[in-house]
């Protein structure tokens, strides 16, 4: 039988205390307390919508039991930016026409930020195809994604070496 | 989520065996690893054993060490664990190549290594590998402690020597010596985010010109994943010849026994298996010579 246990999340940098069935997944977890910006797609761990960071390392939310999760740190994509102060690689997806009808984005983004906290910072199209390859798009065809990807490393790189450039001045 | 269960989260590897020690059936408790496959098939099935213990956070079982000629890797171990290890492209070559194209990001990296073997599935991705390497299990129970050859350790379709109060806990392969090479392919509709058509491993060590270990691993073409004995017996302690290439893939096609079903038809699988065997043996002699 289920049992169910107040836990102690950390999302986006605000603790909440949830009451959470043990049979209950993170995604449910996640929009039941209104983060709806994690999609629920297939439920499967196949196409990547309900992709969230834990410490910094993407999972499928729709996988892993609430219970589970721990002292570690969730992100959604709203933990990463807004439209008031996009994220690079959010900037990137926008200028690059890599969102279309935009459910796939989010998880596309945090398997971004994924690869980058884990995987290269330099990543190469091959990279970026293994890293997404759990996120499925059915609009875009994948290229202004990866174009996207690319950008917003670039960025990345540039902006943190001019703050390191800072930093020597 | 439409199973309905309770969850055990032990903090240390002693709490976790305490915890199952009693069990008498699979369905009274199950191991959880990452959940990336128990989830969807309680998703699917609105069933589950009526408690899971999660072993996936145990810190003491997640890591890679490699020493006194050993790989050894806690059940705990990610796949991305396995893609991120410096040195695994050398110790585990083909085990590199199956991580790397198993599922997506999100499931490598959760999914762990005992998981991948527990499960049972036949198209389990790092199991050709592992068969491949010559790896063994440990299993641990407030019993005591026991290794099994990879290849005793499964006994059919999803079923295994695991008793019900038992851990998987860790799995080892000794470091390939000398001149030695694995490799592994997997056929699948895509690239990525896909599972396995048929999936194909070898290792082969040579001395003097002859085959001096040989081990074909098939995945997805019978019950539980196999060792090609008799293919290998063509090989062994002979000089690879184009004749036995082609000879050892064509026993390894007469010695498995695939199913039609939703992904690929059975004719289509043994045809791939000759192939596939075929051309991972060429690929890891030529790259020996």
């Amino acid at each position: 039988m289920a049992n169910r246990k107040m836990l102690t999340l950390a999302v986006n940098d605000t603790v909440r205390n949830v009451d959470v069935a043990t049979n209950e997944t993170l995604l449910e977890t996640l929009r039941r307390v209104g983060a709806v910006e994690v999609k629920c797609g297939c439920e499967k761990g196949d196409c990547g919508a309900c992709a969230v960071l834990l410490d910094g390392m993407a999972v499928d939310s729709c996988l892993t039991l609430t219970h589970t999760v721990g002292a570690r740190a969730i992100t959604t994509i709203k933990g990463l930016g807004n439209a008031e102060a996009p994220h690079p690689i959010q900037t990137a997806f926008a200028e690059r026409g890599a969102a279309q009808c935009g459910y796939c984005t989010p998880g596309m983004i945090i398997a971004t930020q994924s690869m980058l906290n884990n995987d290269t910072d330099t990543p190469d199209e091959a990279d970026i195809r293994q890293a997404l390859s759990g996120n499925l798009c059915r609009c875009t065809g994948y290229t202004k994604i990866y174009d996207a990807v690319l950008e917003s490393a670039k960025v990345m790189r540039d902006t943190a070496a001019a703050g390191e450039m800072e930093s020597v001045k | 989520m439409y199973a309905d269960f309770d969850l055990l989260i032990p903090e240390g590897l002693n709490q976790a065996l305490g915890m199952i020690a009693k069990s008498k059936a699979d369905t009274d408790i199950a191991p959880l690893g990452g959940g990336t496959n128990l989830v969807v098939e309680m998703r699917a099935r609105g069933k589950a054993a009526a408690t899971l213990l999660s072993v996936g956070q145990i810190a003491d079982l997640r890591g890679i060490e490699i020493a006194d000629g050993r790989v050894t890797m806690g059940a705990a171990t990610t796949v991305s664990d396995i893609l991120r290890h410096p040195r695994m492209p050398d110790v585990g070559s083909a085990l590199f190549e199956s991580a790397g194209v198993f599922a997506g990001q999100m499931v490598r990296n959760t999914a762990t290594v005992a998981g991948n073997i527990c499960c049972g599935s036949p198209a389990a991705d790092l199991v050709p590998p592992l068969l491949a390497l010559g790896a063994s299990v440990t299993l641990q129970s407030q019993r005591g402690e026991r290794t099994v050859p990879l290849d005793k350790y499964f006994t059919g379709y999803k079923t295994s020597v695991r008793k019900p109060d038992e851990l998987l806990t860790a799995i080892s392969w000794p470091v390939p010596a000398g001149k030695s090479a694995s490799r592994f392919y997997k056929l699948g509709r895509r690239k990525g985010d896909a599972i396995t058509m048929v999936g194909v491993s070898v290792f082969i060590e040579m001395a003097g010109g002859v085959c001096t270990t040989v081990r074909i691993a098939l995945g997805a073409v019978g019950p539980c994943v196999m060792r090609a004995g008799k293919a290998e017996a063509v090989l062994l302690g002979k000089a690879p010849t184009a004749e036995l290439i082609e000879k050892a893939a064509s026993v390894a096609e007469g010695e498995c026994a695939p199913i039609d079903d939703i992904r690929a038809s059975g004719a289509y699988r043994k045809q791939q298996v000759q192939v596939l065997v075929r051309r991972l043996l060429n690929q890891t002699i030529e790259s020996l010579s």
